[in-house]
Parts: structure tokens; C-alpha cells; sequence
């Protein structure tokens, strides 16, 4: 029994390492560039601070999951493991959602503000785009349920047995 | 003299945390400002609204005039922050009137892993609201020049100095919630380890 838990953890945890660095590679490899009337358009992650957020908080989630893949084994250090585990996935919601708002104006614009939509010109990056954004959503969602795991099935199971 | 006052302190500082009775009220004490501050900037961001008259042009002598107006629904970002601030202050309500009048209601020991739960699933909320809101509110300041977008701070002052008070609100319930998921966690946590074979249990 100990033993399906440590897997299913071990599990979780390289999935969530796999989703955070496909998002990171994705987003950085990400750029296009158009021709619009004589002007050149170029489209990368750096032109916007949510993405530039999005793939450091990424990169950071990955080194931290390559690291607490190694040191799940050690006793010492499974109370901090959680602890941090709780805020890697703060710090991954908090950049999927920052990316997806910018994503989102840049896809549809807003009538209010007066943006144009830059999907039209660009539609490269947006797909490149969208493809980092869904794997970093995979990733904040398998980090939960690792949470989610480590709470309830490990540390506190559901139905303890009552002295 | 110096070690024998620090060492004073650190034992000071374990007494306190160790006493059942101050926890409870740390917890507590701390819920109650995040329910503030969750609350505080919802309301500020819902009702956040500025009303503008522009000048755009002239026929003959009479100024063309366009009226302008800021609301927060205007951007899907700001909607999802008001809708995010106001479930985490909701959660926190109900927190901590459980916590007040429910120590009768336990079923079968779930309480303790719901409550931690149920936190951290607010702290990913709270965490996501404020960011995507955070963005959204630096795009409208400076603008983004490769993309061609102007920045409206400039003409709606007062939306954005709300706006940005009710970021500041929310990050501040962020931390606390924090701190309270972190607290709920530690509650938990008993010796069976989480990643080697365990001792106690099955």
C-alpha cells in the first residue's frame, strides 16, 4: 500500500515535471512575424510582461519538480516538500492566469479600450501560444491533485480509524 | 546574557505557539482580515466605474462630444477577479462561523482535511484573480507598443487608482490566505511520512 503511493507521487510528479517544461520550451520557441502594408509585425514572448512571467514561473516550477523528484525519498525534508509544493502551485495558477488574460485580449481585443485583435496578423504564434497555455494548464491542475493527494490520501486519510 | 535572552524568547515564542487556545485564535484573527481584505476588494473593483466626456472634433462652432465610460465588466479579467475575491471571502465567512459554532459537527473526522482542502483550493483561486486582474491593469498603464495597443490609464485616472487599490486588497488576502492554508496544513500533518514506507497506519 505504501508502496502505490509512493509510485502514484512519483507518477504525478514527472507528469507535472513533463507539462511545466513543454510549457516553458513551447512559449520561448514561440514567434512569427508578418508583413502588413509595408511594416514588418513581429510577434514573440518577450513583446509582452505576462509572457516573460509565464515562462520564468515555469521554468522555476520545472527546476523545482526535477529537484522534489530526487528528494522524495528523504524523511527530513517531507514537511517542507509539502509546504512548497502548495506554493509551486500558487505560483503556476497564478502565471496560467496571467497568460490567459493577455491571450485572451490578444485573440478577441477589447471594443471598450480600442485594441485590435492580433490573432489575424499573427496566427502562428497564437497556435504556439495556445499550445504552451494548455500544457500549462495541465501542469497547475496535476500539481493540485498532487496536493490534493498528499493532504488526503498520505497525510490524513479520509475515514481515519477513531481510538 | 545575550544567549540566555534569546534563548528566553525562542521558549517564549514555542509556549505560545504550542497552547491550543492561541492557535485557535491566530487562525481566526487571520481568516477575519482575509475575509476583510477579500471583501474589501471585491467591492471596490464592482463598483469601480469613471464616466469621461471627450472632445473629438468641431462643426463650425459647436464641439462634438463623445462620452466614454469605464466599467469593470468591460474586461473578462476584472469579472473573473470580482467573481474569484468574492467566493474567497465567502469561503472565509464560512470558515469562520464553522469554526466558531461547529466543533459539535464533526462526520467521521473529515473536518480537518476538508478545511485544509478547501484552503488551498481558495489560495489557487484568490492567486489566479489577482494575476490575470495584475496583468490586465499593467496592460492598461503602459500599453503594449508591438501590439498597437494604447494605455487608458492616462485618460481614466480615477478607474485606475481604484482598480489598483482593489489589486493591492486582494494581494493582501492572497498572503493571508497563505498563511491560513499553511496553518490548516500543519494541523494535519502527523508523523507517517509521505514518501518512504510507513510505520502506523495500514
Amino acid at each position: 500500500m505504501a508502496k502505490t503511493k509512493t509510485i502514484i507521487t512519483i507518477l504525478l510528479r514527472l507528469l507535472a515535471f513533463g507539462a511545466t517544461l513543454t510549457a516553458t520550451v513551447v512559449m520561448v520557441t514561440s514567434h512569427d512575424s508578418a508583413e502588413v502594408l509595408n511594416l514588418k509585425f513581429s510577434a514573440k514572448y518577450t513583446n509582452s510582461p505576462a509572457f516573460k512571467f509565464y515562462v520564468i514561473a515555469e521554468a522555476i516550477a520545472s527546476g523545482y519538480g526535477l529537484i522534489a523528484l530526487f528528494l522524495c525519498s528523504k524523511s527530513s525534508v517531507e514537511r517542507l516538500i509539502v509546504i512548497l509544493d502548495v506554493v509551486i502551485a500558487m505560483l503556476l495558477t497564478s502565471s496560467i492566469s496571467a497568460a490567459l488574460a493577455e491571450a485572451e485580449i490578444g485573440k478577441k481585443g477589447n471594443s471598450h479600450a480600442g485594441w485590435l485583435p492580433i490573432c489575424g496578423q499573427v496566427p502562428k504564434f497564437c497556435d504556439h501560444v495556445t499550445g504552451a497555455l494548455i500544457a500549462g494548464f495541465v501542469a497547475a491542475i496535476v500539481y493540485l491533485v498532487l496536493n490534493l493527494y498528499s493532504l488526503v490520501v498520505v497525510l490524513a486519510p479520509l475515514f481515519p480509524v477513531k481510538p | 546574557m545575550a544567549l540566555q535572552s534569546g534563548e528566553k524568547l525562542a521558549m517564549l515564542v514555542g509556549n505560545i505557539w504550542s497552547k491550543p487556545r492561541s492557535r485557535y485564535w491566530t487562525l481566526l484573527g487571520l481568516r477575519l482580515l482575509a475575509f476583510l481584505a477579500a471583501a474589501a476588494a471585491t467591492l471596490v473593483m464592482a463598483l469601480n466605474k469613471q464616466t469621461k466626456t471627450f472632445v473629438v472634433g468641431t462643426i463650425g462652432t459647436t464641439p462634438l462630444k463623445l462620452t466614454l465610460t469605464a466599467k469593470f465588466h468591460h474586461t473578462p479579467a476584472f469579472v473573473f477577479f470580482v467573481i474569484a475575491n468574492g467566493l474567497v471571502s465567502m469561503h472565509n465567512l464560512v470558515m469562520i462561523m464553522v469554526d466558531l459554532v461547529g466543533s459539535k459537527f464533526d462526520y467521521k473526522g473529515f473536518r480537518f482535511p476538508m478545511v485544509a482542502i478547501l484552503d488551498m483550493l481558495n489560495v489557487a483561486l484568490v492567486s489566479g484573480g489577482a494575476n490575470a486582474a495584475a496583468f490586465m491593469a499593467e496592460l492598461g498603464k503602459n500599453g503594449n507598443l508591438h501590439a498597437r495597443w494604447d494605455k487608458i490609464c492616462d485618460k481614466f485616472g480615477a478607474y485606475c487608482d481604484r482598480g489598483g487599490g482593489a489589486l493591492i486588497a486582494s494581494f493582501l488576502a492572497l498572503a493571508f490566505m497563505l498563511l491560513i492554508s499553511f496553518i490548516s496544513i500543519l494541523k494535519l500533518v502527523n508523523s507517517s511520512s509521505h514518501c518512504s514506507v510507513s510505520h502506523n497506519n495500514n
